[in-house]
């Protein structure tokens, strides 16, 4: 395969270009040489490139930068994630662009045999990754400092993760998704480790072996499919699943279903979740953060991209699949939730780590709903609920990381009489925390549910409509019990340590940057669901 | 755009947030901020009154059953949500009531609220109070389903806040019941909304009623009716959903019941009026016999429940009897809203002002009897022979006996035509509708209207009357304080108004109501 570098080119011009019949094709050793040459439009594929770059230029820099100056390594990783945040600006407007391209692939739309395509449902789960990043890494900014965590390696440890969870959703064929999403989980075990204590290999290996069994098994099932179809386009692959013989239909099947296992145990789905708790527990706490939003949002963007792509001839079968995964999932992990005692070590982090679990089983449902109704409109519901949910699930995390500060120990006893200590402190917990539950003022969590419902109901999913129902009061209860004792009036005069007088100015900045942002949302709730009616592909 | 309905709603919300501002803002030392704290909640709510005045003065009464003051922008395309805002006949009296039952309860608790270790300040407490009534208003104001919905919900964590913290006894435990068993309705409430939203392409609600079901098939539409009713039923309350409410009612702060009885509950019905006749009439006729049956049973069961609590011996605390007279009113009221008449609808509405008044009254009444005895069991209060509060305080053994006559339905006093108009609807019942079953609800609430009268009396038997000079819980009970006359005479004169004059509600209701039926 040749590949020439040109100057940054839009991508329509380079279609066209491309896209030129060749006109003698006898003539020529190939039938459409045209369709070997790529052309990389770097403006598309800028965000994780940026990213990545920034990983290198931290790892070179951690050479040469004497230990006092190691703190600028943090900062110059904020510097890099915010830059490739702002590289989302150009791809806004107008038609997708995409790159990496083979002409010789048939499908369905124009973009069939691109590996790579930057269109709407790219750009915004790359705004969730990139953007999750960023707040875990201003929330790492102390964090490293403290606990003396190697800067270099944390730092590009971070950068790389969130370079593939951004490439993960613009990728377009099984190959590159299933990369990507390596390129997710490697650093990730080693984040999780980093802390180097019992704890934290503990729970390093526990997400490393399951994480590597899905991996296994997923690969599995995408030579299957391959085999099936023979291509790894995802366009390509519905084509050729339609069209498939008798004979291969079993092995397309049983490919389909080893994929979606994969993904399932990526999105700690039932009955592949019970690693969440330990490794969130063992994680330094601003990892625990970017674990439950951007490593489950690329989950869910690699299981919305295979389903309702490359699997969209099995709809029905996925459909049922996922409905189910997704009502055992949401009850599952409520219910060990609501299990969590208030006096246990870690159990603030804990609970959010269930809760994450359940949590995943909400965002299941609108996919399931896509493959019901047939068609990707409800994906919306699910991007949309991705976004609240990361932005206020890392808030929560980032008071986490602030009580962690004073009460090591992180139990749900130290909320107690947060209020009283902590005014914003605790008005921020209790917004992030009734915007999980969906309730007002959580307004803008509420009207996130409000679409997920509506993705159920339209599709026809009365029951897990219902399912869900019973689940959201069973969240609120914890929810509640939790915001509750952050405004118990304490008997005593709270007393103030040397250690709670001084908050971090980044650990201030994110919590702010997190609460305003829910806030604005809640008043207007149409910045975020606009993705809900527009299309995403 | 009308800028009246939007600052009813904004003038709270920025009153709640300016709770939240450091205490230092509210005065030097925590006395002070105490204080300030509650005269805010005072002004604010006052502010509402005077505007909800002003709207049902400008309000054009020729055309009640016409939207007015209307403001509709769009507020999140993207899922079709509206900000519609409107009032019109069948709204006006409850925003009203509304506006008044909070600002009472503002100025009642500048000078009784309940304090002591373990009891937030008084600036959460007016914070919570006027989210509670943004909450409240807007669901009586939104003409939109999902705003609907969202109002609703704006109304648990307040008022789940206020059981839980200024409560007593098993507070938590009641305020826990209470917001799950809302929860559970209200999510079971959106279901049946998307239901009908996605399936007739709009969430307006007048959009809805003009349309009056049509374009939406009959077992969407009783799937609709019943996932919307489930809902509502769980909040008005209706037998047997209504186990969460004798504990809220028993556990909550005065101005809690108070406003638990008298707005939180309407909003139920109203929802049942304002969403279920006219948005799915097929669906609602055909489950409209069952709730009938739910209502007769809830009449006939509240009223012996209350029987059984004033029994002497019998241990029953006054909060939960009134609040079980509740589930029996609201019978009547469900009762008259599934005759589907116009008289019967009526009846209902008016029973829901009238109830709103009368309870209001009870709930600051038997309030103000447990602050002075520290406690609202009727055998500890009674003694031996009864309280003789005619005797000890005459004032308040007056306007108790008023309130419990009033709550019995006696004519000339708001309790009475709100009941009399449900049962002639439930005498008539729509076309399609059984009549032999309906005249049997009827006899059923007549039974109940029996019952009332019988625990009411013995109730104002038990307290009012009695041996003054017998040993008493607590040796000196002071008569009506200026704050509580001026808290509760407006409650008083209203029910004598609306008794007296039924046509200043019943006008203002009659043409809304029989638009939304379909008849005009």
């Amino acid at each position: 395969m040749i590949s020439s570098v040109s100057a940054p080119v839009s991508a329509a011009a380079g279609h066209q270009l491309l896209g030129q019949p060749a006109v003698h094709p006898t003539l020529l050793a190939v039938s459409n040489p045209g369709g070997l040459i790529q052309s990389v439009d770097w403006v598309a594929i800028a965000p994780p490139l940026i990213a990545a770059l920034t990983a290198i230029a931290v790892l070179l820099a951690d050479l040469f930068l004497p230990e006092r100056h190691k703190k600028l390594l943090g900062r110059l990783t904020a510097a890099g994630l915010a830059l490739a945040l702002l590289a989302l600006l150009p791809l806004t407007g107008g038609h997708p662009r995409s790159t990496f391209c083979l002409q010789n692939v048939a499908g369905a739309t124009d973009n069939a045999g691109c590996s790579y395509v930057a269109d709407h449902f790219a750009l915004v789960f790359q705004l969730l990754a990139l953007g999750g990043a960023l707040i875990a890494a201003l929330l790492s900014l102390h964090t490293v400092d403290e606990e003396k965590l190697p800067s270099g390696e944390y730092w590009f440890l971070l950068l790389s993760s969130a370079t593939g969870a951004a490439l993960l959703p613009a990728s377009r064929d099984l190959a590159t998704l299933v990369v990507a999403l390596e390129v997710v989980s490697l650093p990730s075990f080693a984040l999780v480790g980093l802390r180097r204590d019992g704890r934290g290999g503990e729970a390093a290996l526990k997400f490393f072996l399951s994480s590597v069994t899905a991996t296994a098994v997923m690969l599995l099932g995408v030579s299957f499919v391959y085999a099936a179809t023979g291509s790894l386009h995802l366009s390509a692959i519905a084509e050729g699943l339609g069209q498939a013989p008798g004979q291969l239909k079993p092995l397309a099947e049983a490919g389909a279903a080893l994929t979606l296992v994969g993904f399932a145990f990526k999105v700690a789905a039932v009955p592949f979740h019970f690693w969440v708790p330990d490794t969130y527990t063992g994680a330094p706490l601003p990892v625990a953060g970017y674990l439950s939003v951007v490593g489950k949002a690329a989950g869910f963007a690699g299981l919305a991209l295979v389903t309702s792509i490359a699997f969209r001839p099995y709809g029905h079968t996925w459909g049922l699949l996922l409905a189910v995964l997704a009502a055992v999932t949401m009850t599952a992990g409520n219910v060990a939730a609501l299990r969590q005692r208030s006096d246990t070590a870690h159990g603030a982090v804990r609970l959010l780590a269930w809760s994450s679990v359940a949590q995943a089983g909400y965002l299941l449902v609108p996919l399931a709903a896509a493959g019901y109704a047939g068609s990707d409109h409800p994906l919306g519901a699910t991007v949309a609920y991705a976004l609240i949910y990361g932005l206020v699930n890392l808030g929560a995390f980032g008071v986490a990381a602030l009580v962690g500060r004073t009460a090591p120990a992180n139990r749900l006893d130290d909320y107690q009489g947060l209020f009283a200590r902590r005014r914003w402190a605790a008005l921020a917990l209790a917004f992030f925390l009734l915007c999980l539950a969906g309730l007002p003022p959580g307004v803008v969590g509420l009207f996130g549910k409000v679409v997920v419902f509506r993705a159920a109901v339209d599709a026809g999913l009365g029951w897990l409509a219902v399912v869900m129902a019973v689940n959201v009061v069973i969240a609120l209860f914890y929810y509640l019990q939790w915001t509750a004792k952050l405004f118990v009036t304490p008997s005593t005069e709270p007393i103030a340590t040397a250690g709670e007088a001084r908050v971090p100015l980044s650990l201030t900045a994110t919590l702010s940057l997190t609460a305003v942002g829910a806030v604005v949302l809640s008043v207007a709730p149409q910045l975020v669901l606009q993705v809900v009616s527009g299309s995403l592909f | 755009m009308n800028a009246v309905l939007i600052a009813l709603l904004v003038l709270p919300l920025l009153g709640a947030a300016l709770t939240l501002a450091p205490a230092t803002v509210f005065g030097p030392d925590h006395a002070a901020q105490e204080k300030r704290a509650l005269r805010l909640g005072a002004l604010v709510t006052g502010l509402v009154l005077v505007l909800t005045v002003a709207l049902a003065a400008g309000f054009d009464r020729a055309h009640s059953s016409r939207m007015q003051a209307v403001t509709d922008t769009a507020w999140i395309p993207a899922i079709g949500v509206r900000f519609h805002l409107g009032v019109d006949g069948i709204s006006l009296p409850l925003v009203v009531l509304t506006a008044l039952l909070t600002f009472l309860c503002a100025v009642y608790s500048t000078r009784r609220l309940p304090d002591g270790p373990g009891v937030p300040s008084a600036r959460a407490f007016v914070g919570l109070l006027l989210l509670l009534e943004v909450g409240m208003l807007a669901t009586f104001l939104v003409l939109d389903l999902l705003l609907f919905f969202l109002a609703f919900e704006i109304v648990l964590i307040p008022m789940y806040f206020l059981i839980a913290r200024w409560g007593s006894g098993a507070k938590v435990a009641s305020a826990n019941r209470f917001i799950l068993y809302t929860l559970l309705g209200s999510a079971v409430m959106l279901l049946g909304f998307l239901l009908v939203g996605l399936n007739a392409g709009t969430f307006d609600m007048t959009a809805l009623a003009a349309a009056h079901g049509h374009g939406l098939s009959h077992t969407t539409q009783v799937l609709a009716a019943l996932a919307i009713g489930l809902g509502l039923a769980v909040k008005a309350p209706a037998w047997p959903l209504h186990s969460w409410l004798p504990d809220a009612h028993t556990s909550a702060p005065t101005v809690g019941s108070v406003l638990l009885a008298g707005v939180l509950l309407k909003m139920g019905t109203y929802g049942l009026v304002r969403v279920l006749l006219p948005v799915v009439p097929d669906g609602t006729a055909t489950l409209a016999p069952y709730l009938g049956a739910l209502a007769a049973v809830g009449v006939v069961y509240g009223s012996l429940a209350c029987l059984a609590l004033a029994r002497q011996g019998s241990k029953g605390d006054l909060k939960r009897l009134i609040a079980y007279s509740s589930v029996g009113h609201m019978g009547f009221v469900l009762l008259g809203i599934a005759s589907l008449t116009p008289v019967g609808v009526n009846g209902a509405l008016f029973a829901n002002i009238a109830h709103g008044l009368i309870t209001g009254l009870l709930f600051f009444l038997v309030g103000a009897l447990k602050d002075r005895y520290g406690t609202a069991d009727l055998d500890t209060l009674s003694g031996a022979t009864g309280a003789a509060l005619y005797g000890r305080a005459p004032r308040i053994g007056a306007l108790l006996a008023f309130a419990a006559v009033a709550s019995l339905g006696l004519p000339g006093l708001a309790g009475f035509w709100g009941e009399v108009l449900a049962m002639f609807g439930a005498f008539d019942p729509a076309a399609g509708l059984s009549r032999p079953a309906f005249v049997t609800y009827m006899v059923l609430a007549g039974l109940g209207t029996l019952l009332t009268a019988a625990y009411l009396l013995i109730v104002v038997r038990r307290v009012c009357m009695g041996d003054p000079k017998q040993t008493a819980v607590v040796a000196d009970i002071a008569d009506l304080r200026p704050y509580e006359a001026v808290s509760w005479t407006p409650l008083a004169a209203l029910t004598l108004v609306a008794g007296l004059w039924p046509a200043l509600l019943l006008g203002l209701s009659d043409p809304a109501v029989k638009h939304l039926l379909g008849g005009g």
